[in-house]
């Protein structure tokens, strides 16, 4: 799977993106948030207040407890600040 | 209808963009629209810069113009976002809508801005007068109350 990150979620994991073999058990967008937020400090420090970070499935925004069958993309950022 | 929308690093021209809509069907009486502009913070900023999702900031737009087209009664809309380093005055955004009468244009426009403010994926960050990067600006609790409006 595709992981894609975004603004201050992508400068403190250190990399725009990244591919990964999905593990057993990480079913939903917040489990796959507690998977990586295990592999380092700077996913720590991303993730580190769950409330703030926001996800999108295939482009299209989704709450945590989305599961991620079938997704070939996966975003992670801040809360938008456009216009 | 269909609509305008755009995400570019480029400059747009509003005048033109605004007789496009008008001229875009016989219908329309109003033209409705808002510009966003780069501010200084008070001589504070040298600039901001615009990070977005490319692919999800078209495709995020594009829903908000759709929903916009399915409560009001537009017969056109034109979305331009830039992305980028954008220095004080330049302009950020414009959001246009065509209508028969003012109250559809007017309304559709707000809608469209408040909904792109939290769902277009786009991230500003301070550049600072005299050199170096401020911080990711925060997401407005102003922002996320004027969508709820619109429920």
């Amino acid at each position: 799977m595709k992981i894609v990150y975004f603004s201050w979620v992508r400068e403190r994991v250190g990399r725009p993106g990244e591919e990964v073999e999905l593990p057993e058990g990480v079913a939903t967008v917040q489990d796959l948030i507690g998977w990586l937020s295990a592999r380092g400090e700077g996913y720590a420090d991303a993730f580190a207040n769950r409330g703030v970070v926001r996800a999108a499935l295939d482009r299209r925004h989704v709450p945590p407890d989305s599961p991620l069958a079938g997704a070939r993309e996966v975003a992670f950022f801040p809360p938008m600040t456009g216009g | 209808m269909t609509p305008v929308l755009s995400v570019q690093r480029e400059d747009f021209d509003v005048a033109a963009e605004l007789d496009a809509l008008a001229v875009s069907a016989g219908d329309v009486g109003a033209v409705a629209s808002f510009v966003g502009l780069c501010r200084s913070e008070g001589g504070r900023l040298a600039g901001l810069e615009l990070e977005h999702y490319p692919g999800m900031a078209e495709a995020e737009i594009e829903r908000v113009v759709a929903e916009a087209a399915s409560r009001f009664d537009l017969l056109g809309a034109t979305v331009i976002h830039r992305f980028g380093l954008l220095q004080p005055g330049e302009r950020i955004v414009l959001v246009a809508t065509a209508a028969g009468h003012r109250g559809a244009a007017l309304e559709a426009t707000t809608f469209i801005m408040d909904f792109l403010k939290t769902r277009a994926p786009f991230w500003k960050r301070e550049h600072l007068q005299g050199g170096g990067l401020g911080p990711w600006v925060e997401a407005s609790t102003t922002d996320a109350l004027a969508e709820r409006r619109w429920e």
